[in-house]
C-alpha cells in the first residue's frame, strides 16, 4: 500500500516523474503533488503533443498503479464508458432457468404464492454477476487504486460530461439496479483536452486546471535528453532552439515536444553532427505536417539555423 | 491569512475570475497544503484551483502580482535624518516630561501614529495601514470617485487628528520634530494613497466595467463617439461569445416516445429481434443559414458595421452566413469580413458601396438578379435598414418573393417606431412582407434581435 501514499513534496514528485523519463516543469509537479493531497481531477489542456497522455502515463509507471484509458469520441456513452449488462448471458440463464421453474414453484398451490415465490429470486438478474464493466466502473473497482485517464473528453458528446461529474466529485457512480458503487481506493484520474470546444463549467469546478503549453528551451533540451539519449549536446541545443524559433511563425500546426523527440530520433539516425540546411530541409516533414506549414518555413530555414547556433554559443 | 484569502477571491472575481465558493474552497485546502513560504508555488496553487481558461489565468497571474506587491510605506530617510533620529530619541523624554500636563493619562505626550512615524518602523505602519484599510472595508471600493472618501477614512483610522494635534503641540515647542512629523504625513498620505489605488485596482475593476458597458449597451449605435468604437467593439465580441455559449449546444435532440424501427431491429439482431435495446428517433435541428441585406449608407453604416461584426464572429454557431452591403446598389461582402480585421473590411465596404443614397428599389432588384438562390426555405433573411429610399421605387414585390422563398424575414431598423412611415421612409409597405420589424438602435437591443434568430433554429 505504500505506493498509494500521498507523496511528501513537489519535489518528490518532480524526480519520481523524471525517474520515469517525463521531465515536469514546476507547474505540473504542483498539479500532481495537489490532486494527490486533496483528492481532485486533473483537467490537462494544451496543444496537441506536448505530453498530456504521457503524463498520466508516467504518474501509472512512477507510483505502479494500473492505468485504464478511456479514449473519448463522439457518440460515447453509458454504455461504453460505464457499464453495460450482459444481455446475452441473461438471455442464455433465462432459456436455461426455464427447466428449473417447475421444480422452484412445484410448491405453491395458487398463482399470488407462486408470485410470492418467485420474488425471492427477484433481482437475480440484475446483480453484480450480469454487470460488464467499461473503463469507468473497473477504475472504481480496482483495490490498489489505479491512474484513470479520459483522454480528450472535448471529443465527446456534452451529456457525457455529466455522466462524468458523479465520479469525479464522490468517486462513486450508481447503477439504477443496483445501487450506489463506491470506489475501493479513489483513483487518480487525468483528463485531456485540445480546447475543440468549450467544457462545461460543472465539469472544470470540479478538477484542478492544468495547462500545458511549449516549454522552455532549458525544459525542452532536457526532455530531449532523457527521451533520446543518444543526440549530442551541442545538436540538442541547435535543433531545439531552431524549433522555437519555428514555433515564432505563423502556422496551422506548430511542432510540438512529441515531434521535436521524433526529430531528435530521426537525427541521430541520420547521424547528424550539427543542424546543416540540407539536412533540415531534408527532414522538415518530420517537424511539420501540412505542405503549407513546409512551404513557408523553408526560406527560414538558413536563418533560423543560424540564429539557434548564435543561442548555442551563449548559453 | 483567512482574511487575507478571502480578500484575494474577491480581487480575482474583480479581475474576471469566475470564483465559485466550491473553487473558493478547493483553493484553500490546497493551500494548506503547500503553504505560504514559497511564493511561485502559491501562486500556481490558485492558478490549478481557480483559474479554468488560459485567459483566466492569465488574469488571475496578473491579480496575484498585484495582490502581493503591497505599496512600501514611503521611506523619508536620509543619512542625515537618521542621525537626527539618535538626537531625537534622546530629546523625547525631555519633551516627556514638559507635555505631562496636556498628554493626560498617557504616559507620552504623542500618539501612536506619531510615535510609529518618528521611529520609522515600517512594519508597524503597513500593518497600521493594513488594519485601518480593514476597519475601512476598503474592499468594498468601487468607482475612483470614492478614493477621496478611503482615503479620509483610513487615515481616520489611523488616527490622523491626533497625529495634526501633535503636530501642532510641537510647532512651538519643539520645529524640528514638527518638521518630520509634516514630513512623515506626507510620505503616510502618498502611501495611503498609493494603497487605496491599489485597491481600486484589485476590487473596482469589475463594477467600473459593468457600468460602463451598461451605459454603452444601451447607448444609441449610430451617435457613439470615435473613442468608444473600441469599446464597443469587445462589448460586441462579449456579446457573441454569450450567444455562443447559449446556442452552440449539440443540435441532435431525441424525440422520446417515437421508436425507430429500423435500428432497433438491426441492433437487435444478435439477439434474433428481441428488442434489448431500444432506438429513438431523433430529430436533427437545422444549423442556422443567415443571409443579411445591410444598408452602409450615412447614419445606418455603423449600426450595420456592428451588426456584421456580431454575425461574423457567430459562426460557430451561425456557419452560413452571406452578407450583403448596400446604398444605391448591392454587393456580397461575405469574403471581405471573414478575412480581413472588422476595421479595415468595414473601411472597404464603405469605398466600395458606401455613403451614397440609398435606393432599396435597385438594391433589391440587384439582389434578385444575382442571389436569389441563395435564399433556402431555412434560411433566415435580415434586412437592417432605415428603409429611406428617397422617393424612388421601393420595389416591395420583390421583398414579397425573398418572403416567399425563406423562412423568415427580419427587418431590424436603427430609427425609433415613430418615425416610421414619415417623409421618405418606406417601412409600413415593406412591414407587411417582414416577419418580425423590430428596432434597432442600441447594443442591446441588437442583441436581442440576433439572439431570437438563431433561437428560431434550437
Amino acid at each position: 500500500m505504500a505506493d498509494t501514499r500521498p507523496t511528501a513534496s513537489i519535489e518528490a514528485v518532480e524526480s519520481g516523474l523524471a525517474a520515469q523519463g517525463y521531465i515536469a516543469s514546476r507547474q505540473i509537479a504542483t498539479a500532481v503533488y495537489l490532486s494527490q493531497q486533496i483528492d481532485k481531477p486533473i483537467l490537462v489542456e494544451g496543444p496537441a503533443g506536448v505530453g498530456k497522455t504521457e503524463l498520466a502515463k508516467a504518474i501509472a509507471a512512477w507510483r505502479g498503479m494500473k492505468m485504464i484509458r478511456l479514449q473519448c469520441y463522439e457518440g460515447l456513452d453509458e454504455a461504453k464508458a460505464l457499464y453495460e449488462w450482459k444481455y446475452a448471458k441473461q438471455l442464455l440463464y433465462t432459456q436455461i432457468l426455464k427447466d428449473k421453474l417447475g421444480e422452484v414453484l412445484g410448491g405453491a398451490q395458487t398463482l399470488g404464492a407462486a408470485l410470492d415465490q418467485l420474488h425471492t429470486f427477484g433481482d437475480v438478474f440484475f446483480s453484480k454477476e450480469f454487470v460488464e464493466p467499461r473503463p469507468l466502473l473497473q477504475a472504481l473497482e480496482q483495490p490498489n487504486g489505479c491512474v484513470l485517464l479520459i483522454d480528450e473528453i472535448d471529443k465527446s458528446d456534452a451529456e457525457f460530461e455529466s455522466l462524468l461529474l458523479e465520479i469525479l466529485s464522490d468517486f462513486q457512480v450508481t447503477i439504477p439496479e443496483l445501487g450506489t458503487v463506491a470506489a475501493v481506493a479513489p483513483p487518480t484520474v487525468i483528463l485531456t483536452s485540445n480546447s475543440e470546444r468549450d467544457l462545461g463549467d460543472a465539469l472544470k469546478r470540479r478538477c484542478l486546471h492544468l495547462h500545458i503549453g511549449f516549454p522552455e528551451q532549458r525544459l525542452e533540451e532536457r526532455i530531449v535528453e532523457s527521451r533520446v539519449p543518444g543526440i549530442s549536446q551541442t545538436l540538442r541545443k541547435q535543433m531545439v532552439g531552431f524549433i522555437h524559433e519555428i514555433r515564432s511563425l505563423d502556422l496551422k500546426k506548430l511542432p510540438s515536444v512529441s515531434e521535436a523527440i521524433d526529430w531528435a530520433r530521426v537525427l541521430v539516425l541520420l547521424q547528424a553532427s550539427e543542424l546543416d540546411h540540407e539536412i533540415v530541409r531534408d527532414t522538415l516533414n518530420v517537424l511539420l505536417k501540412y505542405e503549407a506549414d513546409i512551404e513557408a518555413a523553408t526560406p527560414q530555414i538558413s536563418a533560423f539555423i543560424a540564429k539557434a547556433s548564435r543561442q548555442g554559443v551563449f548559453s | 491569512m483567512r482574511e487575507n484569502l478571502h480578500r484575494f477571491f474577491r480581487a480575482a472575481r474583480g479581475a474576471g475570475v469566475r470564483v465559485s465558493p466550491a473553487e473558493s474552497i478547493d483553493a484553500m485546502r490546497a493551500v494548506a497544503q503547500v503553504g505560504f513560504a514559497d511564493r511561485a508555488v502559491l501562486r500556481d496553487t490558485f492558478l490549478l484551483t481557480l483559474a479554468k481558461t488560459q485567459d483566466e489565468k492569465r488574469a488571475l497571474g496578473d491579480c496575484f502580482d498585484l495582490f502581493f506587491s503591497q505599496p512600501e510605506p514611503q521611506q523619508e530617510t536620509s543619512e542625515q535624518q537618521k542621525a537626527d533620529d539618535q538626537n531625537q530619541s534622546g530629546g523625547n523624554p525631555q519633551a516627556d516630561g514638559h507635555g505631562d500636563s496636556s498628554g493626560g493619562a498617557e504616559s507620552e505626550n504623542v500618539g501612536p501614529l506619531a510615535q510609529m512615524l518618528l521611529s520609522q518602523d515600517r512594519t508597524a505602519i503597513s500593518t497600521a495601514i493594513a488594519n485601518a484599510s480593514g476597519a475601512a472595508s476598503l474592499s468594498d471600493i468601487r468607482y475612483f470617485t470614492q478614493r477621496g472618501i478611503f482615503l479620509t477614512r483610513i487615515l481616520d483610522a489611523m488616527g490622523i487628528q491626533r497625529l495634526r494635534d501633535d503636530i501642532d503641540n510641537m510647532t512651538a515647542r519643539n520645529p524640528a520634530v514638527a518638521e518630520r512629523l509634516q514630513d512623515a504625513l506626507t510620505g503616510l498620505r502618498g502611501t495611503v494613497r498609493d494603497a487605496v489605488s491599489q485597491a481600486l485596482l484589485l476590487y473596482g475593476r469589475e463594477e467600473t466595467e459593468n457600468l460602463r458597458n451598461e451605459i454603452l449597451r444601451n447607448a444609441p449605435l449610430a451617435r457613439i463617439e470615435p473613442r468608444q468604437v473600441e469599446q464597443m467593439r469587445s462589448l460586441i465580441r462579449q456579446i457573441a461569445r454569450r450567444l455562443r455559449e447559449r446556442y452552440s449546444k449539440p443540435r441532435k435532440r431525441q424525440r422520446r416516445g417515437h421508436l425507430d424501427v429500423r435500428r432497433t431491429l438491426r441492433r437487435n439482431a444478435a439477439w434474433g429481434g428481441v428488442p434489448f435495446l431500444t432506438a429513438w428517433k431523433r430529430k436533427h435541428r437545422d444549423r442556422p443559414k443567415i443571409v443579411a441585406l445591410c444598408d452602409v449608407s450615412g447614419s445606418v453604416a455603423r449600426v450595420s458595421d456592428f451588426f456584421l461584426l456580431l454575425i461574423h464572429s457567430l459562426h460557430e454557431v451561425v456557419d452560413d452566413v452571406r452578407s450583403f452591403a448596400f446604398s444605391g446598389h448591392l454587393i456580397e461582402v461575405s469574403d471581405i469580413l471573414a478575412k480581413k480585421s472588422p476595421e479595415e473590411a468595414m473601411k472597404e465596404i464603405m469605398s466600395k458601396v458606401g455613403f451614397g443614397s440609398s435606393d432599396y428599389g435597385n438594391s433589391f432588384a440587384d439582389f434578385e438578379h444575382e442571389w436569389m438562390n441563395t435564399i433556402t426555405p431555412q434560411t433566415t433573411v435580415i434586412v437592417l435598414g432605415d428603409a429611406r429610399s428617397n422617393n424612388l421605387d421601393p420595389r416591395a414585390d420583390i421583398l414579397r418573393r425573398i418572403d416567399e422563398r425563406s423562412k423568415r424575414l427580419v427587418w431590424l431598423n436603427p430609427e425609433g417606431r415613430m418615425t416610421w412611415g414619415f417623409g421618405d421612409s418606406e417601412m409600413p409597405r415593406y412591414a407587411t412582407f417582414c416577419t418580425v420589424v423590430r428596432q434597432c438602435a442600441t447594443a442591446k437591443q441588437l442583441e436581442r434581435a440576433v439572439s431570437d434568430i438563431v433561437a428560431t433554429y434550437q
